[in-house]
């Protein structure tokens, strides 16, 4: 583990001698191979969320958690790669705000920005403060501390810190080259770290097989009960999740966000660009594997000290299986125990009265069930690299949509390219404090990051209508965009205030104004939210920019679909070409698809 | 740019893979393998970490090389060459 700790300070000392212009720090000075920023790509988004939430959803819906993947995050980076990428490199763009100012105007721009910025700061706060409570469970320093005669609680304040010196030390040395490399080194750790666990997992349970025998029909076939929002474990129809999911929540990430957008951003020509995020896409096709199968085997795994669980719970998740051991004061699934309630000591339940699962545990707790000394060090230092690459990939953007978007813009303007090197390198001090600030306010407020994140998907679920409108309309007008914004984000408040997940108190996860409808899961009512946003958006913006004069046509070329002279693509391999890529892809999509129905 | 990522990455997971299988190899049947079913997991995943290291160092130091042949040292180059996933 240390070495690795000195391997990634180390890639940061070599890069600094390379920093000279802003243009290098922010944007590696756009002269970085392909598959390197392709890693980089699903990495930054391989952070905290990803690993253990996948792993989590893993072992509560089943093997329908790769419909993220495979009807959500794939085609969208299809998409990104060989429709959108051509605008956000060839518009010389440095960031997506500033793409948006191109677009439409200023306060489109400003109103994004902002978002933005705040929203990675407490992301990457969120993933810090993860990071240090996961590490205070599993005890991985405690030894350590008792050994220099440390207080134990200090494991804490340590873990915070000691991550945040790391990813702060070789942001600040390299920029975004030093973040990208260590990403892609985060990447192959851990692939490193998880697929042993994967292995001796499946082996433990009999291989896919066995799997498929221990656990109800539902989680082993992503497809089954798909018409039925009852009858499946997601609780969602196929429409809703093929919109909200599929269409809505995973192409607004994938295609806007600048924290994977800005990855693409940094290779050296369009063409490269434009195969990032294709590359990107096949390994993360095979990802379900790797996080979500871990969650799958976690419920399937015979706990050691437990007899009652050794058969299968049947078949609802939460429902039937655990209210006949409900009493006993252990309740665990598989190897994942139930959550307590830190203050009372209590096993949580929900509604009705059933224990609610701690499901985050799941990856953690396979690691430490099945590794043995030696190779549990590389697995944990896998989960700690998962966490520091999402941070990092945060910090970069809040850096560059900082500078460029807000301080270059606002505050301080036409100043000399040093100066704003300068203040790249102190806004990455400045964001890692305010993500300390982040992480040590969600351990004092246990509902501010759930309130944070909800709001923030306020804010995201509209965005895609208005890029997709900018990029293929030439009629979209500026006051269209912002005014459909604003209104999207109004919409998803409104749809969240109204309806409620069945078996959850009205408050934080919806209701909060009334109750005119009841969803059968709480994945099911984001989806809705992110459709009704989306929808909301789109509309208003249609309708406000057919009322407004739009801008002239020259002054969009490069920035339209319709006024932009199509990339050539005649002049590559045709291997290369991104059509043929992407076409490749969603011929293996489908394969997958059928293979897990 | 000229620092290709293969090399460090190359030898972080040789290093790594080395240890991990020679501490395998002292603890075979060791009762520590009753975790992961008996597989003495720390041997072979570490030599199959230990192949891809050096596989990833040679590929960076080829590289490295070709091009500093005809170069002189302190000119700009494209690092590597974007040949597909790995």
């Amino acid at each position: 583990m240390l070495l690795y700790f000195v391997f990634v300070l180390g890639i940061g000392f070599a890069l600094k001698r390379f920093m000279k212009t802003s243009k290098d720090f922010f944007q590696a000075g756009r002269a970085l191979p392909a598959w390197i920023c392709g890693l980089a790509f699903i990495s930054a988004n391989l952070g905290a969320q990803e690993v253990i939430g996948m792993g989590a959803s893993g072992a509560k819906y089943g093997i329908a958690t790769s419909h993220f993947y495979w009807i959500g995050a794939i085609p969208a980076m299809i998409f990104v790669g060989v429709f959108m990428m051509p605008f956000y490199y060839g518009s010389k763009a440095r960031s997506v705000p500033e793409f948006l100012r191109l677009r439409f105007d200023e306060k489109t721009r400003g109103y994004n920005a902002c978002s933005f910025a705040v929203m990675t700061v407490f992301s990457s706060g969120i993933s810090m403060y993860a990071m240090a409570r996961l590490i205070q469970t599993l005890h991985i320093f405690d030894s350590l501390f008792i050994r220099l005669n440390l207080p134990v609680g200090w494991v804490f304040h340590f873990a915070i810190f000691l991550s945040a010196i790391i990813v702060l030390g070789y942001i600040f040395l390299g920029g975004l080259t030093s973040a990208i490399y260590n990403e892609v080194l985060q990447f192959f750790l851990i692939v490193a770290g998880f697929l042993p666990l994967v292995w001796v997992g499946l082996k433990n349970v009999g291989g896919w097989s066995g799997l498929k025998a221990t656990l109800p029909a539902a989680y082993t076939h992503s497809w089954r009960g798909m018409t039925n929002p009852h009858a499946n474990p997601l609780g969602v129809e196929w429409f809703g999740l093929s919109m909200g999911l599929g269409f809505v929540l995973s192409f607004g990430y994938w295609c806007t966000d600048f924290l994977v957008i800005q990855t693409a951003m940094a290779t050296d020509t369009e063409e490269s660009a434009r195969r990032v995020p294709l590359i990107a896409a096949i390994p993360k096709m095979f990802f379900p594997f790797l996080v979500i199968l871990p969650g799958l085997i976690a419920i399937a795994t015979p706990a050691i000290t437990q007899h009652a669980m050794t058969q299968a719970p049947a078949v609802s998740a939460s429902s039937n299986a655990t209210a006949d051991v409900g009493g006993s004061a252990e309740i665990t699934k598989g190897l994942i125990p139930a959550k307590v309630n830190p203050v009372t000591g209590k096993v949580m339940t929900d509604e009705k009265g059933n224990p609610l699962f701690d499901y985050d545990l799941a990856i953690p707790n396979m690691l430490l069930h099945y590794f043995p000394t030696g190779i549990l060090g590389l697995g944990l230092t896998a989960l700690l690299a998962s966490f520091m690459s999402g941070m990092a990939g945060n910090v970069t953007a809040f850096n560059t949509v900082w500078t460029y978007d807000l301080y270059q813009s606002y505050i301080h303007k036409n100043a000399s390219d040093a100066h704003y090197l300068k203040v790249g390198r102190w806004t990455t001090v400045g964001g890692i404090l305010l993500s300390i600030g982040a992480a040590y306010a969600a351990t004092s407020f246990n509902n501010i990051m759930d309130t944070l994140q909800l709001v923030f998907s306020f804010v995201n679920a509209p965005l895609f209508a208005t890029f997709l409108l900018g990029m293929f309309w030439k009629r979209t007008t500026g006051h269209g965009a912002f005014t459909g914004l604003v209104t999207g984000t109004v919409a998803a408040v409104l749809h969240h205030g109204l309806t409620l997940p069945t078996d959850a108190h009205p408050g934080i996860h919806g209701g909060w104004i009334t109750v005119l409808h009841h969803y059968p899961s709480e994945m099911a009512q984001n989806f809705w939210t992110a459709i009704w946003a989306f929808s909301t958006n789109f509309v208003v913006t249609v309708i406000i920019s057919l009322m407004t004069k739009p801008r002239p046509e020259p002054e969009l070329v490069g920035l339209v679909y319709s006024l932009t002279p199509k990339p050539v693509e005649h002049n590559m391999q045709w291997y290369a070409r991104p059509k043929v890529i992407a076409l490749g892809l969603i011929v293996m999509l489908v394969a997958l698809n059928l293979i897990f129905k | 740019m000229n620092l290709d990522l293969r090399i460090p990455m190359g030898l972080l997971f040789t290093l790594v893979g080395a240890i991990m299988s020679i501490y395998g190899f002292f603890t075979r049947g060791s009762a520590i393998y009753e975790r992961s079913d008996g597989m003495n997991i720390n041997l072979s995943w570490g030599l199959i970490m230990l192949v891809f290291g050096v596989i990833m160092y040679t590929l960076g130091r080829r590289s490295d090389k070709r091009p500093r042949a005809a170069q002189v040292e302190g000119t700009t180059r494209p690092l590597g060459h974007g040949h597909g996933g790995h």
